[in-house]
């Protein structure tokens, strides 16, 4: 597995680290609105793999695209998506990216490159194929990055589609946050490999598992994936260990039910955010920095989200055809 | 005769037991399907993997056009899978398994295999899900010859028509309706089954014939108790099976009242409520007072916000408008 080694900067160091408090704090807020009843619809959060969002986009773009899943406002928040209008969209307002039609599983933002969460497990990478032979086409050097599940990595749509990238040579980055489970069936019973990264070696590309809880790391893996990319070489995989330290929904506990207390413990310890301030070396001041200016873009993005209004009846029934 | 005993116990609880039962009478059962082990995942599999271990009762990865094709062979090996599909438009997956190949293989090797597979599809919307996880889409399969498709409404018919499923030898797409899993009703105790290809009177009425497809079967109950508050006397009558549609047991009632009103959860354009419509006329065109009126979604994806998820679906309020426009 690869751990971050390299010069990187502090600034960028510091950059990922408050992409990843931004995502963290989103997600604890959209957790408390959906126990407070303000939620319209479920949320699936990914408190614990913040690092996968905030390494993965730091080595984008912003003309770079993305395409996501469920689970899938931590990448949104790192490519740019608006967090106001993020979420109006989770509490039902008209405001929404989506105009209250999608919800938390279809978050998406075209403008920052951003094309949707998607709730159809495996249906994204397809997807991001035809992305990769639009800009491959285009020739301006644009990238998509697909993310997916462990549990994705067992539906067909993800071989057919690696391998389309592999024959056409598409620019397209594959990146699995084995998360370990899919709802509760453990990687370990459903997937037919220890390292998810092995599965590029049918498809001909490069694979590389690395720690998902070392953003760092994640970033590193993915700027060499994005750059081969971009020279016309193909796609890559790119599997990031990690761990949801909530349950699947809110239907499941954080532990007890299907994973131990012992388990969860483990891997809170290695708690991104903590991994990260601990390589930084971070002080209390640098800390409390990052904490306000996270807090008052909350702040902000609450106050829009509960000032919005609802949508009227006739948006029902538009955006069904071009 | 001596009386059968009734219990009360919820939808969910019935098609638990029908799993449990026919897993029980019959060793070549076995389940298949994301989470079915987990007995907290659903209460209409729980206590399922407990009972009859992890090779009869197994978790799959997340490959519905694996196993749902894995398990169209199994049932041409003679075993009898049963697929949980967690949620009917996940199946969209696996439609070549199930229309490609299960419903037509007898057919295609002239006779010498059967397909006793039943396909699981929990289904509907009302719990703000969104376009891809709220949908009904058993119109889709009428389409299909060789499947069967058995739509219950109610605890009784959910138990009986699973069983019968369990042990046909054909295809089936066992649909299930999410609103419904709560729903509580009695149950004849002991082995009770349901003949597919049978339609029910859910209640008696003379004045119009209320034709409710899975849960707006239920809506169309509780329509007629409204109608009954306004003096006009419904009769409800479920199909139960869309195929075979029992087309003279829904004809009948409809000669009886001279009004037809059909509702179901699916899209309107299509729907099952078009098939049955035409098979009504076809059947009893001069009983017809007025043209049959339909209740079913709008043309229109289910959206997430509840809002404009009711706008698009079908409710018991919506059936009571259209059959008093019916009746007018
Ligand atoms: C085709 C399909 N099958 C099943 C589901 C139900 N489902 C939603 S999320 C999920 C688990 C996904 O696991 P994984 O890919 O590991 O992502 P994670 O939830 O761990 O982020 C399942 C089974 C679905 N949405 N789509
Ligand atoms: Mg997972």
């Amino acid at each position: 597995m690869a751990r971050a080694t390299s010069r990187l900067t502090r600034k960028r160091m510091h950059e990922m680290y408050r992409a990843m408090l931004r995502i963290r704090r989103f997600e604890e807020t959209a957790d408390d609105f959906y126990m407070a009843g303000k939620v319209v619809g479920g949320v699936h959060v990914s408190i614990g793999q913040e690092a996968c969002s905030a390494g993965v986009c730091a080595a984008l773009r912003e003309d770079d695209a993305v395409l996501t899943t469920h689970r899938g406002h931590g990448h949104s928040i790192a490519k740019g998506t608006r967090l106001p209008e993020m979420l109006a969209e989770l509490m039902g307002k008209v405001t929404g990216l989506c105009r209250s039609k999608g919800g938390s599983m279809h978050i998406a933002d075209v403008s920052k490159g951003h094309y949707g969460a998607h709730s159809i497990v495996g249906a994204n990478m397809p997807m991001a194929a035809g992305i990769g032979l639009a800009y491959q086409l285009e020739g301006k050097g644009q990238v998509a990055v697909v993310f997916f599940g462990d549990g994705a990595s067992n539906n067909g749509a993800f071989h057919e589609a690696m391998n389309l990238c592999a024959i056409w040579k598409l620019p397209v980055v594959f990146f699995c946050e084995n998360n370990q489970y899919a709802v509760s069936v453990p990687a370990e019973y459903s997937t037919s490999v220890d390292d998810i990264s092995v599965r590029s070696k049918g498809y001909d590309a490069p694979g590389l598992t690395v720690d998902g809880m070392d953003v760092a790391a994640v970033y590193e893996a993915s700027q060499e994936a994005v750059a081969h990319a971009r020279r016309g070489l193909g796609p890559s995989l790119i599997e990031a260990k990690t761990y949801r330290f909530f349950g699947h929904s809110r239907g499941d506990p954080h532990y007890g039910m299907y994973r131990t207390k012992e388990e969860w413990e483990g891997w809170k310890e290695r708690d991104p955010l903590i991994v990260c301030e601990k390589m930084l070396k971070m002080t209390a001041k640098q800390k409390k920095a990052h904490a306000e200016a996270v807090e008052a873009e909350i702040k902000e993005a609450i106050e829009f989200a509960e000032n919005s209004p609802e949508p009227e009846e006739s948006v029902a029934l538009e955006d069904i055809f071009a | 005769m001596p009386e059968t005993k009734m219990r009360t116990i919820s939808y969910a609880q019935a098609i638990n037991e029908a799993l449990h039962e026919e897993m029980e009478r019959d060793e070549k059962v076995f389940l298949m399907g994301e989470d079915v082990a987990l007995s907290a995942i659903s209460p209409a599999t729980a206590g399922l993997g407990e009972r009859f271990g992890h090779e009869r009762v197994r978790n799959t990865p997340i490959s519905e056009l694996g196993f749902t094709g894995a398990a169209v062979g199994a049932a041409m090996a003679g075993y009898r899978p049963v697929l949980d599909m967690r949620r009917i438009d996940f199946m969209m997956l696996a439609i070549d398994p199930i229309a490609n190949q299960a419903a037509k293989l007898r057919y295609m090797l002239g006779g010498q295999v059967s397909v006793p597979l039943v396909v699981r599809a929990p289904e509907g919307g009302g719990s703000q899900n969104g376009p891809t996880h709220s949908q009904c889409l058993e119109a889709w399969f009428i389409q299909v010859p060789g499947l069967r498709v058995i739509v219950p409404s109610d605890p009784a018919d959910a138990k009986g028509l699973l069983k019968s499923a369990i042990r046909e030898d054909n295809p089936v797409l066992f649909v299930e309706y999410r609103a419904l899993y709560s729903l509580e009703g009695p149950v004849p105790d002991g082995d009770h089954t349901e003949p597919i290809g049978k339609a029910a009177v859910k209640r008696e009425g003379a004045d119009i014939t209320l034709i409710g497809i899975g849960s707006q079967a239920r809506n169309c109950l509780e329509a007629a108790e409204l109608l009954a508050g306004e003096g006009v006397d419904a009769e409800v009558v479920d199909p139960r099976t869309i195929n075979p549609l029992d087309i003279e047991g829904l004809a009948a009632s409809v000669r009886k009242t001279g009004f037809c009103l059909i509702a179901e959860e699916g899209h309107k354009s299509g729907g099952v409520g078009a098939e049955i419509a035409a098979s009504i006329q076809e059947a009893a065109f001069g009983a017809l007072e007025a043209p049959i009126a339909r209740v079913a979604a709008l043309d229109v994806p289910v959206p997430v916000h509840t809002k404009l998820e009711a706008i698009v679906l079908p409710s018991t309020e919506k059936i009571v408008a259209a059959a008093n426009n019916l009746l007018s």
